[in-house]
């Protein structure tokens, strides 16, 4: 029996590669292409008033500089509203090279193409523009001060406004025993992946076809929204993403600017042209995310239970929205959690800054709506002297009542309602991992030696796995070689490895012979791309159902061949045996020779394949009817809705009581994604999870001045965490299938970074016994807020003041 | 002097050592030692994370030391011998089409996850483990502390390199 290799922690199959430095990452790509640099805005609002490039024109090795008006056809235009909502009543999308105007500091005004990069750098820096100061707009309370516009078109800078209401929750707060109300804040930071982006276009005039490389989470996103700008017909156009330094929801925005004209300048101008983003690139023209004020009321009964919950937020979307209204959406349902408030209303505006647009960051929204939720669940067992986990657990959905349908409407325009979760189950656990019960007794033994520390949690539920759908495509060589192909992308998740253990248990061959391509629209042209968490339960069903396929086609040949009953068949090692007599066998590889009857013998194989050999039924055609030749199958996975996975961390904090440095001590993590494909992957994408979680909630920040400056564009100020920072995790898993497909997986590619600002928060907030109610904390800041504590300007917890008096 | 055929930049000679062999290139003065060994030697395992010196991705051994190869220029290591990613397993004296200790316990330890940062990490942990080679968890910690991987969340580069260790003396290295 072949061991089952669903669910085994094998090592990946793609790492012997990476670490040989083998990996082909988008700047390895293409040698001998011109480089792309760009003149890129350096003020955060301004019309452009001239452009004059004549001082890069004779900067020897300069190939072509083009500004707006040099653009044609549909490139010209602005850039594609990717996902349009009807709430979104404003809209903006920027042009590839602006026109008129500039909205942030890092917008690109400028293309330059050049022998190489250094040339294309000192032409840029020959290049004047001259520019009319605007008023920028830089935070939230900027935007809704609207004082001054970013875009005419949005009055109020409002870009979108959206309300959803279950129950009469503004009824629900007024009648409740109890009240609260919270104000909380929540700063930017960004995916930041160590690879940037990139582009290499490759125009073979020959074929009239257009060959895309880009560091993306979506190929075939690239290559149609290409197509469509260059007017090439889709068919004249692929995109592969090759090996990708992480991604982490940064580059499953498209196309980006550069996307568009990189080929634009390589068809032009029939060479190869190359644009690789540098570190200060991807801080002022990529993408940051997080950004939001809170405002929460809530009422709740003498249990905690919560009876009505209203919540407003302002949600900074930055200069433009290509990627709609995603984020905020994702944060004004996914905010419930595991909870069931009896009453909800939820409402947000989504506003223009002249910044960095916002787009998803791993967790996208959800760690804002998290932080929300959980502050309300501390609030509220702070209140009525309550343990904040009881609190938490009056207030679950419970095991028996799933699925769970909340009432609203979730990012995919389906209903918000979870499939599964056992989430009382999830709470023991955590509480047990990190000794909840014991927590008196260890805060008492640190205070005795005059340390301060504090325990925190947090509870989320993540929507994963998204339609609309994935592909897979599984082929068996006449040499027993299984092809796999999906069309997503991959920047680490080991796809390689996980969906090659998928194929091989389906189809019963050895790993070893499973290769899988991910993200390459020539060999998989349906797919929709790497976000959402979704790649294991869309594309690893999908390669499932393919495999099946090829599994019932190959029992097919076989009965056929063998002269039995395909239910007396079984596939044990690529090899298709009678149960019970093993010696009447048949290899895949031969299957897949005789699947594909030829004329023309050209190796051993394909001699043994052609329409003379061996007898015939000459009654029949070579190719059965409903048969086509090849031992091949593609089939498609398409989920009615998101599957929710969930989870629970703990912390423990340790605080100066003098520096206010803040160490985190334990960091304990209980996680359930329904089955388990590959453990030793998921435990690894939650351990990087926290490793981002910790960064945005102690150290990352996007630091912007007044005057729309970004003050931190580099990894010498933006503080991202090395290990020094990040603790040691530990985790315990739940496994709840999911329903919802036939593997009975959930996603996991998020989940880790999702609730960490929420348990810093309560746990430093347990530590220093006043609210903590702005995100990211350093020890400056937390220094400042003992100052004000001190000083009676904010209050102390209840139970604190309890506890000490 | 020469000069280069597309960009009219002076061209300098420069001979290195590279994974044990010697390299001539003609470079202008200006050439990073990180796209001279990526562009002009096709050693692509070298990844560029910053250029600014912080992330650590660009790192390899300049004479069995790390470097920043983002922060050198290719000029300067004139005469010097430059081991990258692409020579580590040959340095450890791993057989033709094997990988060194150091390779195989990040695989082993899934100590890598996209790869970018990775080549940085091997280079780094090879020369520490040279004069460390029985480290804690928390000196291996340390250890990597300079460098910066967005995806693993550490944990499992920590167990690496102490997986690392073990192999180094399992093999006898
Ligand atoms: S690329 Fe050299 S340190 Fe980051
Ligand atoms: S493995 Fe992706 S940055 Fe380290």
């Amino acid at each position: 029996m072949t061991t089952k290799l669903f669910g085994a922690p094998i090592t990946r199959r793609e790492d012997p590669r990476l670490v040989s430095g083998n990996g082909k990452y988008l700047d390895d790509l293409g040698a001998g292409a011109l480089a792309a640099a760009f003149v890129r805005s350096p003020y955060a609002h301004a019309r452009i008033v001239d452009i004059d490039v004549s001082g890069a024109l004779d900067v020897e090795g300069v190939v072509a500089i083009y500004t707006h008006e040099d653009l044609d056809g549909a490139v010209a235009d602005r850039l594609p509203l990717l996902i349009p909502h009807p709430a979104l009543t404003a809209p903006m999308v920027a042009y590839p090279l602006a026109p008129t105007h500039v909205k942030h500091v890092g917008e690109p005004v400028v293309m330059v193409v050049a022998a190489d990069r250094y040339v294309a750098e000192d032409a840029c820096g020959r290049i004047r523009v001259d520019y009319e100061q605007l008023p920028p707009v830089v935070g939230v309370e900027a935007a809704r001060a609207a004082t001054h516009l970013v875009h005419e078109e949005a009055p109020g800078n409002v870009a979108a406004h959206l309300v959803q209401e279950v129950g009469d929750a503004r009824a629900a707060v007024a009648a409740a025993p109890h009240r609260l109300e919270l104000d909380l804040f929540i700063d930017r930071s960004a995916s930041m992946p160590m690879e940037g982006k990139g582009v290499l276009a490759q125009w073979n005039a020959d074929d009239q076809m257009m060959r895309i490389y880009s560091s993306t989470q979506t190929a075939t996103g690239v290559r149609a929204s290409v197509a469509a700008k260059l007017g090439l017909p889709l068919a004249k156009v692929e995109c592969i993403a090759p090996d990708i330094g992480g991604g982490f929801g940064a580059k499953i925005m498209h196309p980006w600017a550069e996307e568009v004209l990189v080929p634009w300048a390589a068809r032009r101008l029939n060479r190869d042209v190359k644009w690789v983003e540098d570190r200060r690139e991807h801080f002022i023209s990529s993408t940051h995310e997080r950004s939001q004020v809170q405002h929460v009321e809530v009422g709740f009964d003498d249990d905690g239970r919560v009876l009505g919950l209203d919540v407003t937020f302002w949600h900074d979307n930055g200069a433009y929205t290509p990627y709609g209204i995603i984020v905020p959406i994702i944060t004004s349902t996914q905010l419930l959690g595991p909870y069931k408030p009896g009453a909800y209303r939820v409402e947000f505006f989504s506003l223009y800054t002249t910044t960095v647009i916002v787009t998803p960051y791993r967790g996208a929204g959800r760690p804002q709506g998290v932080y929300a939720m959980e502050r309300t669940m501390d609030a509220i067992a702070d209140y009525l002297g309550k343990d904040r986990a009881d609190v938490r657990s009056a207030n679950f959905i419970l095991p028996e009542e799933m699925p769970y349908d909340h009432g609203l409407l979730f990012q995919d325009g389906r209903p918000y309602k979870y499939d599964s979760g056992d989430f009382p189950g999830s709470l023991a656990k955590l509480k047990a991992l990190v000794g909840w019960d014991e927590w008196a007794d260890y805060r008492a033994a640190a205070e005795a030696e005059g340390r301060r520390v504090g325990l925190g949690i947090g509870c989320y539920v993540e929507g994963t796995g998204v339609g609309p759908y994935e592909g897979g495509h599984v082929q068996v060589e006449t040499s027993g070689r299984v092809n796999v192909a999906t069309g997503l992308t991959t920047q680490g998740q080991g796809h390689q490895t996980a969906f090659a253990q998928i194929v091989a248990d389906e189809l019963g061959v050895p790993i070893d012979d499973v290769y899988v391509t991910t993200g390459d629209t020539r060999k998989m042209a349906y797919a929709v791309g790497t976000f959402a968490s979704r790649a294991a339960v869309v594309s690893g069903n999908a390669v499932a159902l393919a495999a099946r396929a090829v599994r019932a086609k190959a029992l097919r040949l076989a009965a056929n061949a063998l002269e039995v009953d395909e239910a007396d068949l079984e596939i044990v090692d690529g090899i298709v045996r009678v149960v019970g007599s093993p010696e009447s066998a048949i290899p895949l590889g031969t299957l897949s020779v005789l699947s594909n009857p030829l004329r023309y013998a050209f190796d051993e194989a394909a001699k043994a394949a052609t329409q003379f050999a061996g007898a015939a039924d000459f009654s029949k055609p070579p190719v059965a009817d409903d048969e086509e030749p090849g031992l091949e199958g593609r089939d498609f996975f398409s989920p009615t809705q998101s599957t929710f996975a969930n989870g629970m961390h703990a912390a423990i904090v340790e605080t100066d009581p003098v520096t206010a440095e803040i160490t985190i001590l334990r960091y304990c993590v209980i996680h359930d994604c329904g089955n388990l494909i590959n453990p030793m992957i998921v435990e690894g994408q939650v351990h990087g999870g926290v490793g981002q979680g910790v960064g945005g909630a102690l150290y990352e920040r996007m630091v912007y001045d007044d005057a729309g400056q970004l003050l931190n564009a580099s990894f010498m100020d933006f503080l991202m965490p090395y290990a020094s920072e990040v603790p040691h995790v530990e985790t315990d898993h739940l496994m709840t299938p999911s329903p919802l497909n036939p593997l009975g997986v959930k996603g996991a590619g998020e989940a880790g970074c999702i609730p960490v600002t929420a348990v810093i928060a309560s746990a430093i907030e347990d530590a220093e016994g006043f609210p903590i109610r702005s995100m990211p904390i350093s020890p400056v800041e937390l220094w400042e807020l003992r100052r004000r504590h001190a000083a009676g300007e904010l209050p102390s917890l209840r139970r604190h003041t309890a506890a000490t008096s | 002097m020469t000069t280069h055929p597309a960009t009219g930049e002076a061209l300098h000679t420069v001979s290195v050592v590279v994974n044990g062999g010697l390299r001539t290139a003609q470079v202008p003065a200006r050439r990073l030692l990180s796209d001279f060994l990526r562009h002009d030697l096709g050693l692509t395992g070298t990844h560029v994370g910053c250029e600014h010196g912080v992330c650590g991705a660009c790192t390899v051994l300049v004479d069995g030391a790390p470097m920043r190869s983002c922060l050198m220029f290719a000029v300067s290591a004139e005469g010097h011998e430059i081991t990258t990613v692409e020579g580590l397993a040959a340095r450890s004296g791993a057989a033709e089409g094997d990988l060194g200790p150091v390779q195989q316990a990040f695989i082993d330890s899934h100590g890598l996850q996209c790869g970018f940062c990775t080549p940085g990490f091997l280079t780094t942990v090879t020369a520490y483990l040279e004069s460390n080679p029985d480290p804690t968890p928390d000196e291996a910690r340390e250890a990597i502390s300079g460098n910066l991987c967005r995806c693993t969340g550490y944990q499992n580069i920590v167990t690496a390199v102490c997986r690392a260790a073990e192999l180094i003396e399992e093999r006898g290295i």
